[in-house]
């Protein structure tokens, strides 16, 4: 009984994660047919910080600018930095942990000595070391976000290919005659996917709440970019005119990155039963 | 017990060593040559004589090896070389800006052990009550709310409208300032704590000599209190541990957003002054701070559970 409570709860988690995801998908699609203005050559100094109103459903920025169109459009940067700086993370981590479990020894040894590095150092921090580096931009938050966060992808792999390894498929792979690289890719990968998923899911949430950070500090998305993190980067200045302006990017980046995380669990519980039993 | 602390002392050294060479690459061989333009080169056009000038100076004619080999007899020493721009010691710079960070960390820490271990507790005891629900609803967003703007929030209901606390700054070093940082910083990581505390209380209510308890007549109470609870500290400890490194990452942001002066402030100011000797003092500090951190909750924890053999 207990248990299928729990699987329904699972499901649930699924079902609101994956509506709320593909709903910010759709709105960042369609971003020229919802933004009922235009989000960067709008600017009207004598519409300065309006309060909501029906004319301005979020209010307007300091320089005019209809806040719902900016976050509106901001839904197309979160989501494909999201998207493309977890891409090259899964990328990365898959190939490396993939080699390191099947191929072991040094390489192995030196895989996992780097993944070890490269978790004992605060994410943020090694972006923000990158970026002082490259300056700030949208593309450098690319290469700050894309190979810093590959760890986890990286020690997943490794672990699945370590398990999947000495199973039977594999062996009657080997049986066959298939060479090493065609195990991998053919064989083990498409097996151990779940998991990988589960994580990137989890990363691109992450890559997201990292980039509204990055942005938030001005190291991000330049102005007029629409950016959520950036339209926050001057909030505090305006906390006392014009509220407005910290609460809707806000709740774009909140909503987004708790659809993506619930998706992240859902998928979780439901593709892999077994570590749902241990865990809870 | 001393040998196992021998060796994870020793692992302690190459952990560092790797961190400081991918940290000197990075900020020193990157394209761009942010030590370069940190010299002013750009600025002044390519007036050659001076940016040879500036060069020596810095010791940027060197090959990298030697400049690296310096670097990290330098750091051996606790000398992190001098700022760019000021002149001025960077270990000091750094330094002046620890106690504020920490002061920070750890009032988030005391406010994430304080409310989400209990909170985590009761919900495993309550599985399936609508505070159980209440509270892992929490953790989710807990998790996935931007910390930025979970401050900004606090800051406009209750600094701008109640006016109960001040907005910003650090003040004399009083609590007051101290309130809405930490419970920004904090926030997450109760989520985090609490949504751990549920997993293993859960898990350790199934245990054998929970049932053992129960089979020979124990109160509920004594159970909870001596069996589960404690059981249950060893893995939420470890993980708040690990929390605690990671949170002093996180720092960064509150510090910037509250104007708060510690190290992260001061690691994005010098980012847009591209004060490079600056940036890897902070970074390096922040780093040292999260690792000697994991090295003391390894320790501990090696000591809390007896049943650890190294």
């Amino acid at each position: 009984m207990n248990e299928t409570l729990r699987h329904i709860r699972s499901c649930k988690n699924l079902l609101i994660g994956g509506i709320i995801t593909l709903v910010i998908m759709g709105v960042a699609v369609l971003a020229p047919f919802l933004a009922p203005y235009d989000p960067i050559n709008q600017a009207d100094l004598l519409r300065s910080e309006e309060p909501p109103s029906y004319t301005f459903l979020f209010g307007t920025d300091i320089q005019g600018r209809d806040i719902l169109s900016r976050v509106i459009y901001g839904a197309r940067i979160s989501l494909s930095i999201g998207l493309i700086a977890q891409c090259m993370n899964s990328l990365i981590g898959v190939l490396l942990g993939l080699t390191a479990g099947f191929l072991g020894r040094w390489w192995d040894d030196l895989i996992m000595g780097l993944t070890n590095v490269m978790l004992s150092i605060p994410a943020l921090v090694l972006a923000l070391a990158i970026m002082a580096v490259l300056g700030p931009g949208l593309f450098n938050v690319f290469l700050a976000l894309g190979f810093t966060n590959w760890s986890f992808s990286c020690r997943i792999t490794r672990s699945q290919v370590l398990a999947a390894r000495s199973l039977d498929y594999v062996t009657a792979a080997r049986a066959i005659g298939y060479g090493r690289v065609r195990i991998m890719l053919t064989q083990i990968l498409p097996n151990i996917m779940g998991p990988i998923l589960v994580v990137a899911t989890l990363g691109v949430a992450y890559a997201i709440l990292m980039e509204a950070s990055l942005s938030f500090l001005g190291l991000g998305a330049q102005p007029p970019t629409p950016s959520w993190g950036g339209m926050l980067s001057t909030a505090r200045e305006q906390l006392f005119t014009a509220p407005w302006i910290s609460i809707f990017p806000g709740l774009a980046i909140f909503v987004t990155v708790l659809g993506l995380n619930l998706l992240g669990d859902g998928l979780r519980d439901v593709l892999d039963p077994h570590t749902t039993r241990r865990r809870r | 017990m001393v040998a196992f602390a021998f060796r994870r002392l020793l692992q302690f050294i190459p952990t560092v060593l790797a961190i400081s060479l991918i940290m000197f690459v990075l900020l020193n061989v990157l394209p761009g040559n942010a030590a370069l333009m940190a010299a002013g080169a750009q600025d002044r056009g390519m007036d050659a004589k001076y940016v040879e000038q500036m060069l020596k100076r810095w010791d940027l004619d060197k090959p990298l090896y030697i400049r690296y080999l310096n670097f990290i007899e330098n750091l051996a020493r606790g000398n992190l070389g001098r700022s760019f721009l000021r002149g001025e010691n960077v270990g000091a710079l750094v330094l002046a800006r620890l106690w504020p960070t920490l002061r920070l960390a750890l009032a988030a820490m005391l406010i994430a052990v304080g409310l989400g271990i209990p909170l985590g507790f009761l919900s495993a005891l309550r599985q399936g009550s609508w505070l159980d629900a209440l509270s892992m609803i929490g953790a989710v967003s807990g998790v996935s709310v931007p910390q930025f703007w979970l401050g900004l929030l606090l800051m406009f209901f209750v600094s701008v409208r109640l006016e109960l606390l001040p907005t910003s700054g650090y003040g004399e070093g009083g609590l007051a300032h101290l309130v809405l940082p930490a419970l920004t910083l904090g926030a997450g990581y109760t989520a985090l704590l609490a949504r751990t505390t549920r997993a293993a209380v859960l898990e350790i209510l199934k245990a054998d000599y929970v049932r053992t308890a129960e089979a020979k007549g124990l109160p509920r109470l004594t159970i909870n209190a001596k069996h589960v609870f404690r059981n249950a500290l060893i893995l939420v400890l470890t993980t708040a541990g690990l929390q605690f490194g990671s949170m002093i990452g996180q720092t960064v942001i509150v510090e910037k957003l509250f104007s708060w002066p510690g190290i992260g402030s001061l690691l994005v100011d010098t980012i847009f002054q591209r004060d490079i000797p600056v940036v890897q003092g902070c970074v390096l500090l922040i780093i040292l701070i999260f690792l000697v951190v994991n090295l003391a909750v390894d320790l501990l924890y090696a000591l809390i559970d007896p049943r650890i053999e190294y």
